[in-house]
């Protein structure tokens, strides 16, 4: 079954390749990816909640951050969701709306873990491969850079950031960015000690190819499956640590919320009869993940270099 | 003296029938006890120590009262009655304190005497022990005790000495009618001199622990649990009826609710905000509130160089005039607390309210008085940094708070919550416009709260600053009606609007309804596991 | 090999101390210190506690101390805040536990989510590969600050079977829902990443060459397409494993097992510097000692890998 659908697979691989060599990787992978219905499912859920962040807030007439006085102190009875007082999504427990205070969570949300993502994927990934293709005392050095910067109290790392350049979006990313590529250096570079043995990269290597070109054409592509992978991974850990974030003073502020702050809210409440405010930005939050994953995966397919 | 008359009464009408403890029927009540003498309790975090004289803040306190038993120890309803104490006379117009100990033992069998009291207060004094309460000590006025722990004089200078084993002799600097009262403090509590040499900082180990209290602890684990079970050589120890009490340590407030409910424990405070109705509702017997001393405040940054908005009295008061503190008392927090007007806490002992305007109106009326204010100063488009640390219910208030400004006067608010150090840090430096506050009781008389204005004080953070307000808080220290000047005081603090007082606490918590004999009408919330009893279905 | 790990152990103190050196200056730079409280102390008080602790002398001069004591006397101090604890006490009581629970979680973690990973990529895009995606993403879509609760909702309040919180010394029926709670997002991510990779593998030339030879597919996955397949597992394994054993904060906050996660965050919260330093340390000695551990399984998993 592998065989029959690779070799179809090879099939069209070689057709397209045969009209452009060059493109062939990245056009190629594009027509897989639109051929595999999880993928295109995900693409489309994830353009949903892209449009649901951005126009959201023109279908409800309330604010992030209007207390319905009406509501506050009864939030169990009249907060609940109703399409009579306009709260789509009943409200938080302070009266205001939870639909336009999960539209603007969306737009947080969905930076802070795309951005996250994408500074893993690029430094991190630039980095691992680095270390693990020159090796020796350069990946050592490299390596135990990233060991410290793993153990060190990264609180405080926040806490400084907050107290030096005030708090703004900007740093909630400065201070995602700083630690979301750890990890993801560690499993580049796992790869590329492996990848940089094999026959194309010593040839690569013995023609003499530079190295930073060997490791942007040679290693990187195929790191780029695990790379995806692991990056979908980091979406929603990134998500819930803007929460923490957020706890030190550092990232978003009071009215302005996030899903992990909604989440969090929502998780508290959970006894007290009010399991909207845990459930629609829980919601949201999965179906994004879930989004992320398909098409993470759809991507490692498509741009899987052996897999043609 | 009329006091000591009382004291000795108070006494013998504590001593029990001790046969009747047997049948299992509670003493005085002849409510019929249950089987199982045990009381497990939740606390919010660890406490920092059980060493009574480094102990700092409320959290351990209750533990050490427990364990540790002082000159005097309140009653249910938060009078003094004697512990170590008999008695005790004042003279030399109350500078000078004599007591007269009862016949008490260590947990080891070793007497309490009249020294252990001079070594535990002079150790608290030692700037070697570094205790940081020792501001405690000097609160009390005890001769010499700024100076010992300032380091300029040897701690054997402090004001007091044993005069034999069983009487203590205590000299003040000034007159202080309520000095007995701070003996029921841990930090005043007496420690077991050979033990703590022996031990030195492992002496509050469950094996090592020598204590003249109610109870003995036998584990701790930090950050998880510790118990405490009742002690054979405590001089009432025949009146006690709890056996053992635990005290299980969870972060987590919904966790601690289902667990609660789960029936894994008797006691649980304090209540998730604005839950208090609803749980009344569902666990009538068992859901209480009571007064806690200790009033939630927005601090204004007096400082010169701060906004300049913010130092017109007119804005001050708009700005106060337009919190509607019922909506936060009655539909937010929810929990019993009262609207606050003024400063001190309404149940604060002897303390008369001032008459303040504003608290008597309708919100309207305040709010068209608001208005008007903000227009009469001219100032438009104000823009206020509110800082508080993260927490739920700050949060909440600052919400509410920042959209009442909003819309009613059209001030905007920038909220900017840190956590709890770096909020302390900024607020001691005054970046801030407006800072939340709150201020608990160190006894139960409205100076610990007035005290706060004073120019001096440290932990008056928005500065504000007012001659005649010092003045008056200096002589209410010697005079024989310091409440009068209080309700002046009170009344500068409003006429000025120096802060914009929110609310008094209440205590939410629930405790399982066949725990009797819990102090619902001790003010400062101090209770005694010796006092409680469970008594059978 | 032996020369390689003693050179990366010669490499581990200089990291550790550049760790220490670094973390210092970051813990003192930030505002706040130990003894900040709600009520400001008096500066002499202030004076006594720091002339206790030796906050009073240079930083330069504490940071040689601190680390003359714990390389002489492998002594971290007291705890500035736990009055009557050593830093030492203080991992001796929380680390144990974390270990417990961490090494459970990881073997779970592991074990399913190896299997589920594999499975998935054997069974490609069938319901059984759906299926395991779909446990691994469901374990990983609920934080854990949700799923405690609900854990405890349900095992404790519901059905009464376990305590809800507590350690009692690692008893089974207080080590359960920890295990729940922490293993289940790494769960995920081990069976994600394993089922990935596992694809790559098996549209790789050889292991073609194998089936088209009509060897059996067990044999296929065991002997040829796994090993390979496990190299990113383990280097996330190396870092994951570390996280696990020194505990979460949410796992101890939650259920009160009194683990280092919740010291950890309440020293740093509470400016313990000793604390913080402790901990730090501990991290930084098991990361770089897991990470050769990574290193070593490399080597193994690939014997062409090269130091």
């Amino acid at each position: 079954m592998i065989l029959n659908r690779a070799k179809a697979r090879e099939l069209e691989t070689a057709q397209i390749g045969a009209e452009i060599e060059g493109r062939s990787l990245w056009a190629d992978a594009r027509i897989r990816f639109f051929r595999n219905k999880a993928a295109v499912g995900g693409l489309i859920i994830l353009i949903l909640v892209g449009l649901f962040a951005a126009f959201g807030q023109h279908m409800t007439p309330w604010s992030n951050e209007e207390v319905d006085w009406g509501v506050l102190g009864q939030v169990d009875t009249m907060g609940r969701p109703s399409f009579e007082s306009k709260h789509y999504f009943g409200t938080d427990d302070l009266g205001r709306d939870l639909f336009a205070r999960t539209v603007q969570g969306t737009q947080i949300s969905l930076m802070v873990g795309l951005i996250g993502a994408l500074i893993a994927v690029v430094v991190g990934t630039v980095y691992g491969a680095t270390a693990g293709y020159y090796g020796g005392r350069i990946d050592n050095v490299m390596m135990r850079i990233v060991d410290v910067m793993l153990s060190i109290p990264y609180m405080f790392v926040l806490i400084l950031l907050l107290v030096i350049f005030g708090r703004s979006v900007l740093m909630l990313f400065v201070g995602i960015g700083l630690i979301s590529w750890l990890d993801m250096a560690r499993i580049a570079r796992g790869q590329t000690l492996s990848i940089k043995n094999k026959e194309f990269v010593e040839a690569a290597h013995a023609i003499g190819v530079r190295p930073s070109t060997i490791i942007r054409r040679h290693i990187v592509p195929n790191l780029l499956g695990v790379v995806i992978v692991y990056a979908t991974l980091l979406v929603p850990t990134m998500i819930i640590f803007e929460s923490f974030i957020s706890f030190l003073g550092l990232g978003v502020q009071e009215p302005a919320t996030s899903w992990g702050a909604l989440i969090s809210e929502g998780a508290k409440q959970m006894q007290y009869g009010t399991l909207w405010m845990l459930l629609y930005p829980l919601f949201f939050f999965v179906i994004t993940l879930f989004a992320f994953f398909f098409v993470g995966d759809g991507l490692r397919d498509a741009l899987d270099p052996k897999d043609r | 003296m009329n006091l000591k008359a009382m004291l000795t009464l108070t006494a013998a009408t504590a001593v029990f029938a001790t046969a009747s403890l047997a049948e299992g029927t509670h003493p005085v009540t002849g409510e019929k006890l249950s089987d199982n003498q045990t009381f497990t309790y939740r606390l919010l975090d660890q406490f920092p120590t059980l060493d009574p004289q480094l102990n700092e803040e409320t959290a351990g306190s209750h533990v050490i009262r427990d364990l540790f038993e002082g000159l005097m120890i309140q009653d249910a309803d938060g009078n003094l009655i004697p512990g170590m104490a008999e008695s005790y006379e004042a003279s030399n117009g109350n500078k000078t304190y004599t007591f007269h100990l009862r016949d008490a033992k260590w947990s080891n069998g070793d007497p309490v005497t009249a020294q252990d009291f001079v070594y535990a207060w002079q150790r608290a004094a030692d700037p070697a022990t570094a205790s940081p309460y020792a501001w405690y000590v000097e609160l009390t006025s005890m001769v010499n005790a700024k100076e010992i722990v300032a380091g300029e004089m040897d701690k054997s200078e402090l004001g007091v000495k044993a005069l034999d084993d069983k009487t203590l002799e205590v000299q003040l600097t000034q007159p202080l009618p309520y000095f007995p009262a701070m003996t029921t403090y841990a930090t005043l509590s007496p420690v077991h001199q050979a033990t703590v040499e022996k031990f030195g900082a492992k002496w509050t180990d469950p094996e090592n622990m020598v204590n003249n209290g109610a109870y003995n602890l036998t584990a701790m684990v930090l950050n998880e649990y510790h118990t405490r079970e009742k002690n054979p050589m405590y001089w009432n120890a025949d009146n006690v009826i709890i056996e053992k009490t635990t005290g299980l340590i969870i972060n987590s407030e919904t966790q601690a609710l289902t667990r609660y409910k789960a029936g894994e424990f008797d006691h649980l405070e304090p209540l998730p905000a604005g839950q208090f109705p609803a749980l009344q509702e569902e666990l009538p017997d068992e859901a209480h509130s009571v007064p806690r001393l200790c009033s939630y405040y927005y601090a204004f940054n007096l400082r010169p160089d701060a906004k300049p908005e913010i130092q017109d009295p007119r804005v001050r008061r708009a700005l106060t005039l337009a919190i509607d503190r019922d909506v936060i008392v009655n539909q937010v927090l929810k929990g019993g607390q009262w609207p606050a007007y003024n400063f001190s806490h309404v149940k604060t002992a002897g303390f008369e309210m001032p008459e303040i305007d504003f608290a008597n109106m309708t919100q309207a009326e305040r709010d068209a008085e608001a208005k008007r204010l903000m227009e009469e100063s001219g100032v438009k488009d104000l823009d206020l940094k509110l800082i508080y640390n993260t927490s739920e219910s700050h949060k909440q208030i600052a919400t509410i708070v920042s959209q009442m400004w909003k819309q009613k006067l059209g001030v905007s608010t920038t909220l900017e919550n840190m956590e709890w150090k770096t909020y302390l840090d900024v607020r001691r430096d005054g970046h801030f416009d407006l800072a939340r506050s709150a201020w608990c009781a160190d006894y139960n008389e409205a100076s610990t709260f007035l005290d706060l204005l004073t120019t001096t004080h440290g932990s008056n953070d928005g500065k504000f600053s007012n001659a005649e307000y010092d003045a008056l808080m200096l002589a209410s220290k010697t005079s024989d009606n310091p409440n009068e000047m209080y309700t002046k005081a009170e009344q500068i603090i409003s006429d000025e609007s120096a802060i914009a007082p929110i609310y008094h606490y209440a205590n939410t918590f629930l405790l399982s309804a066949d725990i009797k004999g819990w102090p619902y009408n001790n003010a400062e919330n101090n209770w005694y596991s010796k006092d409680l009893y469970r008594i059978a279905e | 090999m032996l020369s390689f790990i003693i050179r990366r152990l010669a490499v581990a103190i200089p990291t550790l101390l550049i760790l220490v050196v670094f973390s210092y200056v970051i813990m003192y730079a930030a505002p706040g210190g130990p003894f900040d409280m709600e009520r400001a102390l008096p500066p002499e008080v202030m004076d006594n506690l720091n002339a206790k602790y030796g906050l009073d002398k240079p930083l330069v001069v504490q940071m040689f101390n601190y680390v003359y004591n714990v390389v002489v006397h492998f002594d971290f101090g007291p705890s500035y805040m736990y009055k009557n604890q050593t830093v030492n006490d203080i991992i001796a009581q929380g680390f144990p536990v974390t270990l417990t629970y961490g090494f459970w979680s990881f073997v779970v973690a592991v074990v399913v989510g190896m299997s589920l990973g594999v499975m998935a990529a054997i069974y490609h895009n069938s319901w059984l590969d759906y299926l395991a995606v779909g446990i691994s993403i469901g374990a990983q879509v609920l934080p854990n600050f949700v799923m405690a609760p609900i854990l405890v909702l349900f095992f404790t309040l519901w059905l009464g079977w376990l305590p809800g919180g507590g350690w009692q010394g690692g008893q089974w029926q207080y080590v359960i829902m920890p295990v729940i709670a922490l293993s289940t997002s790494f769960m995920a991510s081990i069976a994600r990443l394993t089922r990935s990779s596992m694809l790559e593998v098996l549209n790789a030339n050889y292991i073609r060459t194998a089936r088209a030879k009509g060897l059996p597919m067990r044999r296929v996955i065991f002997r040829h397409a796994l090993k390979p397949a496990l190299l990113p597992v383990v280097s996330y394994l190396g870092p994951a494993f570390v996280a696990m054993i020194t505990g979460s904060v949410v796992v101890d906050m939650y259920f009160s097992t009194g683990g280092i996660g919740v010291f950890f965050v309440n020293s740093a919260l509470n400016r313990d510097y000793s604390v913080i330093m402790g901990i730090t340390i501990l991290t930084g000695a098991l990361t770089i000692l897991f990470n050769l551990v990574v290193d070593i399984l490399y080597a193994w998993i690939d014997p062409k890998i090269r130091y």
